[in-house]
């Protein structure tokens, strides 16, 4: 079995749109959307869903306001910022807790003089198992605000893994969350192989190689696309030359094209329409293959 | 002495469970009486991070003395070594074969993560 | 006046409108770049640095000699960054958030912090615009203790600009609190339109007025637009898909300065955000309760 997960490092380079292909293009695979934080596969994918669970990762502080003394030694031993001060004017003082900076630590919770603070569970967010035309797919909707330590893309990819497994299937495709912190951690750590797509500008060099050196502290083989790469062709060369340099593997470019808009407002794949940058990505999938054949499987 | 193998299910012949911290549950077997038990993991698969580390504390109170399994990473392996913990790595088969291959000495004693850590 | 950049999706054109506003606006402007995994900012003014300051989050240290192994710091831990099921605490820093209640609940005083490194600060100025990024270490999983720090950097008066991470989740927010307006920056397609809703989902949930900018405005279709009047969300620039604009980005020139008419749009949307600011129209349509800034 084997597991591509493709990253970008910045935003916004065509990730999600090339996966969408990808998916298309491969044989039955499972599909996992592991960008909890703002989900877009699914507009493409259509998916049908089967199964949806709550998510459920740590916990967040609760001052109980009748039981508040008005003491403020929360708000002293609070490191997060995420103490309120309410009250105005006469009488003591009212605190509350900010839940979007709450960190679910305990402090307040076990020194509060009065036991005025609950301390329940957060319910983060919920994760979905549906069927796609292209295979079945794991995706995921993170709560507002909620801290993506990277437990739920870990879910997803771990569900999509049982549901590859249980079915026989042969390939895991995941698509990425941008940057390089918590949950981009969590989607690469294990892969056979990352694909990082990324754009011919400098900004897109630039946050290049901040993801190849993380792939490479995580011991994944990295391979990387220049998607729109006709905007600047000596900047594509350039990046392709780096990439090569810090030990990635150069795939197919994909030029820019409009019709990848097109396709996005259909709820298609590019693959699925006549948009010529289709072309593009079938040798791209045919590159990747051949580096995915030349991997480890994962376990 | 007590050995504790990442299980799928409940019972000696339940599938090995290849991963450690977030495995659905611990077999413990006990060598003199012959007696096996099986214990829920769902705390560490809850743990919204660290579930090795919750793991390996579970065993810790189990009295686990070695541990078989399929993989363990860095932090659980630190958290086991600690404890004065023997892991063996490579288990597979059924609870029962794995232990059974451990006692005839054909599973290798680690001494280091074999695997990067993750959620 | 605080202005934060944001976006639900990626490359929108966040940095683009942050760094362009910046060089638009009358002096004197403060720029924080609080992307942190991948701040680009810099790519376009090119300020002058000073040194990095290194930031980091206090972890324990145990002393063993004062250690009574009584096991109450790992019980209290909510991250296993300290676990004491041996004889002596064992500690995992990469999973400690800094919260220091180890060090509070031990009963002998055994435990002490020192800092961990998790990235840094850098500062400098390009002409009249103060300039402060954050960069997390590559292989650092929390950016949120190095988002604060760079807030804490925040002039409290005169014009600050925030280029915020892209998303909806503790990065994001940990950025935008406290700002006194929210400028979400889109695209007109139905990736642009989903995490668009997204993002102001969390803008109202922070209690923030909030206006948007579509980026590339004459391609893709009309779900953001009406979206927008829906809402009664203010549309406060709108920039063409112009190939003079993202060519000038790929080279890391900003379009204020080297193409024509684009700085007029820009003071244009400076005029609007104050306005809008003022009139805090928008704060109305917040849900929920308002948290103080």
């Amino acid at each position: 079995m084997r597991e591509l997960v493709i990253v970008s490092g910045k935003g916004g380079t065509g990730k999600t749109s090339l996966t969408a292909s990808f998916a298309v293009l491969a044989e039955r695979p499972v599909i996992a959307d592991c960008d909890v934080d703002a989900a877009d596969l699914h507009l493409v994918l259509n998916p049908t869903v089967r199964q949806r669970e709550l998510f459920r990762a740590g916990r967040v502080a609760l001052i109980a306001p009748e039981l508040c003394a008005g003491c403020g030694l929360c708000l002293e031993r609070c490191r997060f910022d995420a103490v309120r001060r309410d009250h105005q004017g006469p009488g003591a003082p009212r605190f509350s807790i900010d839940a979007n900076a709450c960190e679910g630590c305990g402090v307040c919770v076990r020194f509060c003089p009065t036991h005025a603070i609950n301390f329940p569970e957060r319910v983060s967010g919920e994760w979905f198992v549906s069927d796609t035309r292209c295979g079945p797919m794991v995706h995921a909707r993170l709560g507002i605000a909620a801290e993506n330590s990277g437990k739920l893309v870990s879910l997803v990819r771990r569900q999509a893994r049982e549901i590859a497994e249980r079915e026989g299937q042969k390939l895991i495709l995941v698509d990425g969350p941008p940057g390089i912190g918590c949950p981009v951690i969590a989607s690469l750590t294990g892969a056979s192989a990352v694909l990082v797509v990324t754009e011919p500008t400098l900004s897109g060099e630039h946050d290049l190689k901040r993801v190849l050196a993380l792939a490479r502290h995580f011991a994944v083989p990295a391979a990387v696309c220049v998607n729109k790469w006709d905007l600047n062709p000596e900047m594509a060369s350039r990046i392709e030359e780096g990439a090569s340099a810090l030990g990635a593997w150069t795939a197919a470019r994909v030029r820019y094209d409009r019709g990848v808009t097109a396709a996005q407002i259909q709820a298609k794949a590019i693959v699925e329409t006549d948009a010529p940058s289709g072309n593009d990505i079938r040798s791209l999938w045919n590159d990747l293959s051949t580096f995915l054949g030349g991997t480890n499987g994962s376990t | 002495m007590k050995i504790v193998v990442t299980a799928q299910e409940e019972t000696l012949g339940a599938p090995v469970d290849e991963r450690f911290g977030r495995a659905a549950k611990f077999l413990v077997y006990d060598t003199k009486t012959k007696v096996s038990e099986a214990v829920d993991n769902t705390l560490s698969q809850e743990a919204a991070q660290g579930a090795g580390i919750q793991a390996a504390e579970i065993v810790s109170r189990l009295g686990g003395e070695c541990l078989l399994t399929g993989h363990c990473g860095p932090k659980a392996f630190r958290a086991l070594t600690a404890a004065g913990i023997r892991v063996y790595n490579g288990a597979s088969g059924t609870v029962g074969e794995a232990i059974t291959a451990f006692q005839a000495g054909k599973l290798a004693l680690a001494s280091e993560a074999d695997v990067e850590g993750h959620w | 006046m605080t202005v934060a950049i944001a976006s639900g999706k990626g490359g929108t054109g966040k940095t683009t409108v942050a760094i362009n506003l910046a060089l638009s606006l009358p002096g004197p402007i403060q720029l924080l770049d609080c992307d942190v995994e991948e701040p680009n900012c810099a790519i376009f003014l090119k300020p002058v640095m000073g040194p990095a300051q290194s930031i980091g989050i206090p972890v324990p240290q145990v002393d063993e000699s004062r250690c009574s192994a009584c096991g109450e710091c790992g019980t209290f831990c909510r991250y296993h960054a300290i676990v004491s099921f041996t004889t002596i605490p064992l500690v995992f820093p990469e999973l400690c958030h800094g919260c220091g209640g180890c060090t509070l609940v031990c009963p002998t005083g055994a435990i002490r912090e020192e800092i961990r490194s998790i990235g840094t600060i850098e500062e400098g100025a390009t002409g009249s615009i103060a300039f402060l990024q954050g960069r997390l270490n590559v292989g650092e999983a929390m950016s949120v203790p190095l988002i604060r720090a760079l807030k804490s950097k925040a002039r409290r008066e005169g014009v600050v600009i925030l280029d915020c991470p892209p998303g909806t989740s503790c990065p994001v927010i940990s950025a935008m609190r406290g700002s006194d307006f929210v400028v979400l920056v889109t695209e007109p397609t139905p990736f642009g339109l989903n995490d668009l809703r997204l993002a102001v989902e969390v803008v109202r949930s922070l209690g923030l007025p909030f206006g948007v900018v579509i980026n590339r405005a004459d391609v893709g279709d009309l779900g953001v637009r009406r979206y927008c009047d829906d809402q009664g969300i203010p549309i406060l620039m709108e920039l063409p898909d112009d190939r003079r604009i993202a060519e000038a980005y790929s080279r890391g020139l900003p379009a204020a300065e080297v193409i024509p008419g684009v700085r007029a749009l820009f003071e244009a949307l400076g005029a609007r955000i104050a306005e809008a600011a003022k009139s805090r129209v928008f704060a109305a349509h917040s849900a929920g309760s308002r948290l103080d800034a």
